[in-house]
């Protein structure tokens, strides 16, 4: 059970994406997002009425601006686990911390201006009438008025590529670009921690893009990013740390080159997942880890040189 | 015997243009037929369009026959339609019925209101939980279970139907990667056991190459590319009409575009 429980400290991922921890209350360095807290969850268990118990004892460190991708069975408690962030749903048991501080006793109305969560399920959140009411409809309530909040509104829209759309209806958008505009109105609020619960599903190759586009931007900014994704080609070449869940629990935590690495594939696929295919052709190749094409190709460079290979772009993890 | 959709053209209700056609496409008994195309390429009209909820359900105004097993979709009773074509909608929470407590109960439904026997219900019941694989669940309160498990049930109650047809929009869009994995197996076997004709909407081009015989890639609503899968997915138009092949293709591209040496070892690491 050696892998169980990294949670805590010796999965640390050491990539670039990691930025150092700013306290989090003190001055924004430049070009740094203000305020971004640390999330720590400590010993959190969660059970549905039904007594289904969706999270078993979760501990877990996020340090501010890391972007973390959460991966694992459907059922495993992912986005149970991140409807804790923002105090949807409160541990049964074990604390949820924001920036050293037990959110027990906060208010969703209060979290929300700290961590903006787009759910899996567009249906579930969409409710206005337009498209630019939708989006406005979270910095208003933060207390963004006049031209400050049509900025808000107009960024979050072309991040997203509805821009042109900002007076139909929502409804009348199809279920892909739905989704888009659900992960718009949260953006708009520019909250310093951004939660998306699979993003990409049912995006074509631009919509893709286009999340991979507004992750980029987030950690750019210093915001710490948590996306759930069964997208591992996304997840290897877009995040800096992925956490494994099975049956409510964090079974792998590390970088990619860590996590995908091929001593974990029985534990991945235990938890239905499968390695990138990058992944798979490197380690048949004997190229160490590789789970993103870009890393795959310097390590064929670098074995065709004769030389060690030098960590891809988007995994910069201590390579196997 | 075949769906059959011949110059079909479907436009909205208030919709200043159509959202579909002109088309032409057979969904043939026992066959798999892909679609795949860029966000609101017309992939869930078709979709209504052939399982005969546009316009009947949905209004709109439709041009052209679309004729399941020689009969007009247009004449058909609801009732009569639903046992020729079953349909799973893109959200599971726009399929599941919300009146029932459980799992099993969430799947048995279709069949106990097709009026069959108990024992038919039940048999059908256990075989639909199990080909895709969550029997587990069957106790389960259909209100409280994940997104990928709840596209699983909305699947389940469709085959529980046993229809002719099968129409299903991006049904492993929020499966895991071994979710995504049984339900392209589930579909040949149902394809192959129950001789269903299956219309597969899909943006995972691997399940495509998995399991269709032939595709269609749609832009603009009509038909921009159409043949078999394997031909389909290899075609260098693919990317511009906002499909991605592959993964393993596209990774044998990417290498080759980078340079890197071809070896024997790299087409077998590949295979």
């Amino acid at each position: 059970m050696s892998d169980f429980d990294r949670s805590n400290d010796s999965g640390r991922p050491t990539g670039t994406a990691v930025s150092p921890a700013d306290p989090p209350s003190g001055p924004a360095a430049p070009g740094r997002f203000p305020d971004v807290p640390s999330i720590e969850l400590d010993g959190v268990t969660f059970e549905y009425p039904d007594g289904t118990r969706a999270l078993d004892g979760v501990s877990l460190r996020i340090e501010p601006g890391e972007v973390v991708a959460i991966v694992g069975q459907n059922g495993s408690g992912k986005s149970t686990l991140v409807k804790h962030l923002n105090g949807l749903l409160r541990p049964a048991s074990g604390r949820v911390l924001l920036g050293g501080r037990d959110i027990r006793d906060a208010h969703v109305a209060g979290l929300a201006g700290r961590v903006g969560l787009a759910f899996q399920n567009p249906d579930r959140q969409l409710f206005a009438g337009r498209v630019s009411a939708e989006v406005e409809f979270g910095p208003r309530n933060l207390g963004l008025r006049g031209a400050e909040l049509q900025r808000a509104v107009a960024a979050a829209l072309e991040a997203v590529g509805l821009a042109g759309e900002a007076a139909a209806n929502p409804y009348d958008l199809g279920y892909s670009r739905r989704k888009l505009l659900a992960i718009a109105s949260v953006l708009a609020m520019r909250t310093p921690v951004l939660v998306f619960d699979e993003p990409t599903t049912g995006q074509d190759a631009r919509g893709v893009a286009c999340v991979r586009s507004v992750v980029a931007g987030a950690v750019a900014e210093g915001r710490t990013v948590i996306a759930i994704s069964h997208d591992m080609r996304f997840v290897a070449e877009c995040f800096g740390r992925v956490v494994a869940m099975r049956a409510g629990r964090v079974v792998l935590d590390g970088s990619p080159s860590e996590v995908f690495a091929e001593s974990h594939w029985s534990e991945l696929r235990a938890t239905y997942l499968e390695p990138p295919i990058a992944a798979v052709v490197g380690a048949r190749l004997g190229l160490g880890s590789t789970p993103t094409a870009s890393g795959l190709i310097a390590a064929a460079r670098a074995a065709l040189d004769g030389r060690p290979a030098a960590p891809g772009p988007a995994d910069s993890g201590p390579n196997r | 015997m075949a769906i059959e959709l011949a110059g079909i053209t479907y436009r909205y209700a208030g919709a200043s243009r159509a959202s579909l056609g002109p088309l032409d496409l057979s969904v043939a008994p026992g066959r798999v037929l892909g679609v795949a195309g860029a966000n609101e390429s017309g992939k869930t009209t078709l979709c209504l369009v052939t399982a005969g909820l546009a316009p009947a359900v949905v209004g709109g105004k439709l041009e052209g026959s679309v004729r399941v097993d020689g009969a007009d979709a247009a004449g058909l009773k609801p009732h009569e339609l639903a046992q020729r074509c079953g349909m799973l909608f893109q959200n599971p929470s726009t399929q599941l019925s919300g009146t029932t407590a459980t799992v099993f109960e969430e799947t048995a439904f279709g069949p106990a209101n097709l009026g069959l026997a108990l024992e038919d219900v039940l048999e059908r019941t256990w075989w639909a939980l199990r080909a895709v694989g969550i029997e587990g669940l069957a106790p389960r309160d259909p209100a409280r279970l994940s997104g990928g498990q709840s596209q699983l049930v909305a699947l389940a109650g469709v085959l529980a139907l046993r229809p002719r047809y099968l129409i299903l929009d991006e049904p492993t869009s929020e499966l895991d990667p071994a979710g995504t994995a049984l339900v392209a197996d589930a579909l040949v076997r149902v394809a192959r056991e129950t001789g269903a004709g299956i219309l597969l909407v899909e943006h995972k081009t691997e399940v495509l190459a998995r399991i269709a015989a032939e595709m269609v890639v749609l832009a603009r609503g009509r038909a921009a590319l159409s043949g078999p899968a394997t031909e389909v997915l290899g075609d260098p138009r693919l990317a511009e009409l906002g499909v991605e092949a592959p993964a393993r293709m596209r990774l044998e591209r990417e290498l080759r575009a980078a340079g890197v040496e071809w070896t024997a070892a790299l087409d077998e690491a590949l295979a």
